[in-house]
């Protein structure tokens, strides 16, 4: 199963790069979405995907039986994070297409005395 | 077990709270900001106090015994930054009433400040890793919000990609954690020092610190992930740049400094070789953006990145003398960096543009201006008895007790190209022929002029009176050489 999960959290990092690396603001953005998705999933299987029983302690459930719970708890942080700033993102890639007119990187360049 | 390492962070998010709730009474926005920075202070004055007494300060949240629950610890070194940022945003905060314009003031700039000090605060004190990712989130979206704040075409511009940089480190942060969690099964700083070393597979654990070096260099800002830095920070307004330069490299510098001394040290003939050659390129990259452009903002920005390579440098050598003196200069750094770029905020003020070709003659019609400028300036190059010196002399002088004299050599030759990079800004705007200047009002340019001639004059207290901190310095520098003392505080709680 971890071999599985490897090859997914690989193939999102993939198609995060190859967004990334598109002109168009929107595509970048969903790039990004993509690589919070993969590292979430990388964190999830990291600490391992063995453990049936929920991580509450209970008569005849032995420790090797339980789901590690941290990775559970780091992972819904870093999610309410990544939500956030995602949203944050897109409103300020409206905001910049509302004023500079233009979602292509390439015209967002910038020069050295910036106008 | 005393709750008090937790009041800088907790104040600041509080104030910053209620600065919510009336965003359109400036006058009040202004006193609430400042006391709410000043409450801050006095709380990391106590907690100086109480860890120079009796030692390092350890807090479980919820009481949690320490590998499990989330631990704060403030210990020298945490509580000599969070005091110094402290000190450099209350000043800041002091310029930016006249500069920021009421408009951003009632746009929550306030309220921003105080989250990026919660943020700033927090980074400094945890003792988790994964809260250490939580904090620098919060600071980082302080930082989101103050760095577009205002709106203006090119800050659109910038934070774009300045979102974008801090996206992808922030996905290589958790993934990090994620490699780090898999290996060791935990995340509390101090017991990851105690079960690094027991780990043989040093090969897994040396790609860790590498991937772990890349995630805080996209914040410190070293060779080669500097490269967002200078357009970044050139977009927003002075006293938000000031704010910037002085407090968020750091707190990269600070995350590498620490996890680099407690639990990274499987492997120093490479880790720490490797920082050190980074230090050095990163060094040298500063000095060339420093000395090649004629816009004092970005004279400055650049200087920035040569004092991150300065502090790395001392951090890799891993004796005494380095690691002092990177903490020494890492204090000096916060303090003159604000300075700076409050000064050169005025200047821009005065000559209306930031251009140096364009400025010229203000000597006469400023001579205290000029001359305070000079100080700093001094004071960046490390020319004694300022407070650049102490620093860089500990830190020259770990390179030459370790391996890498040449390391040593390369940041004495450079102290020059930063003081000729900071002396030609006096010499294009203070000498020769007087330039155009718009006229301000004297209430006005005191109102900018004397926080900012404050902060130069507590850099000069720092180095003039550098015997007086040295204790405080060895103190931090002995907790980071020692790490049994951290963990013995953190896990015998």
């Amino acid at each position: 199963m971890e071999i599985v999960m490897s090859v997914a959290i690989g193939l999102l990092f993939m198609a995060a790069v190859y967004l990334m690396l598109s002109k168009s603001l929107i595509r970048i953005i969903i790039g990004t979405g993509l690589l919070s998705h993969g590292a979430h999933l990388l964190l999830l299987t990291m600490g391992g995907l063995g453990g049936t029983a929920p991580p509450v302690v209970a008569d005849g459930v032995s420790v090797s039986d339980y789901a590690d719970p941290l990775p559970q708890a780091l992972i819904l942080t870093a999610i309410v994070i990544s939500f956030a700033v995602t949203s944050f993102f897109l409103v300020l890639a409206y905001r910049a297409y509302q004023e500079l007119g233009t979602d292509n990187m390439e015209l967002l360049r910038g020069t050295e005395d910036y106008e | 077990m005393s709750n008090l390492a937790l009041f800088p962070i907790v104040i600041p998010l509080i104030f910053a709270a209620v600065l919510m709730l009336f965003p359109k009474n400036v006058s009040m926005q202004r006193i609430v900001a400042i006391a709410g920075v000043s409450a801050t202070l006095v709380s990391a004055l106590f907690l100086f106090s109480k860890v120079s007494t009796d030692g390092i300060q350890a807090v479980t949240l919820g009481s949690w015994p320490a590998p499990f629950g989330i631990s704060m610890v403030s210990d020298m070194l945490s509580v000599l930054l969070v005091l110094s940022s402290t000190l450099v945003t209350l000043f800041v905060l002091f310029y930016s009433i006249p500069t920021i314009g009421v408009k951003r003031e009632q746009s929550y700039y306030y309220p921003a400040v105080l989250f990026l000090m919660t943020g700033v605060n927090g980074a400094f004190t945890t003792g988790d890793i994964f809260n250490l990712f939580v904090f620098i989130e919060v600071l980082l979206m302080a930082s989101y919000a103050l760095i577009v704040h205002g709106g203006e075409k090119p800050q659109l511009r910038e934070s774009i990609k300045y979102l974008l940089v801090n996206i992808i480190s922030s996905a290589l942060f958790v993934s990090a954690v994620a490699y780090l969690y898999s290996v060791t099964g935990t995340l509390n700083m101090a017991d990851l020092a105690v079960k690094i070393p027991e780990i043989e597979a040093v090969g897994i654990l040396t790609v860790i610190a590498v991937l772990f070096l890349v995630v805080f260099g996209f914040k410190a800002a070293i060779f080669p992930l500097y490269f967002w830095l200078p357009g970044s920070y050139f977009a927003p307004p002075m006293a938000i740049l000031a704010l910037f330069g002085a407090l968020l490299t750091k707190v990269g510098v600070y995350a590498i400094m620490r996890t680099y001394t407690l639990f990274f040290t499987m492997n120093i003939g490479f880790t720490h070789e490797l920082l050190a050659i980074i230090a050095i390129l990163t060094i040298l990259a500063g000095c060339i953006g420093a000395l090649a452009y004629f816009d004092v903002k970005k004279i400055i920005i650049y200087n920035i990145i040569i004092a991150v390579g300065v502090i790395l440098f001392g951090i890799s050598q891993m004796n005494a003398a380095g690691v002092e003196g990177s903490i020494f200069y890492l204090v000096h750094d916060m303090l003159i960096k604000a300075a700076l770029f409050l000064l050169v905020g005025i200047l821009t003020v005065i000559f209306g543009t930031s251009d140096l070709r364009k400025m010229g003659g203000l000597i006469k019609s400023y001579p205290l201006f000029g001359w305070t400028f000079l100080i700093a300036a001094f004071g960046l190059a490390g020319i004694p008895p300022l407070s650049g010196f102490p620093g860089k002399l500990l830190i020259v002088q770990g390179g030459f007790e370790g391996t890498h004299f040449w390391g040593s050599l390369v940041i004495l030759a450079t102290s020059l190209l930063v003081l000729l990079s900071v002396v030609r800004i006096f010499i294009y705007a203070f000498w020769g022929e007087p330039a155009k200047i718009v006229t301000i009002d004297r209430k006005h340019y005191l109102s900018i002029f004397v926080p900012t001639a404050i902060l130069v004059a507590l850099t000069v207290v720092l180095g003039a009176g550098a015997e007086l901190f040295m204790p405080f310095v060895s103190d931090a520098g002995e907790v980071l050489l020692n790490p049994s003392l951290y963990i013995d505080a953190v896990l015998k709680e």
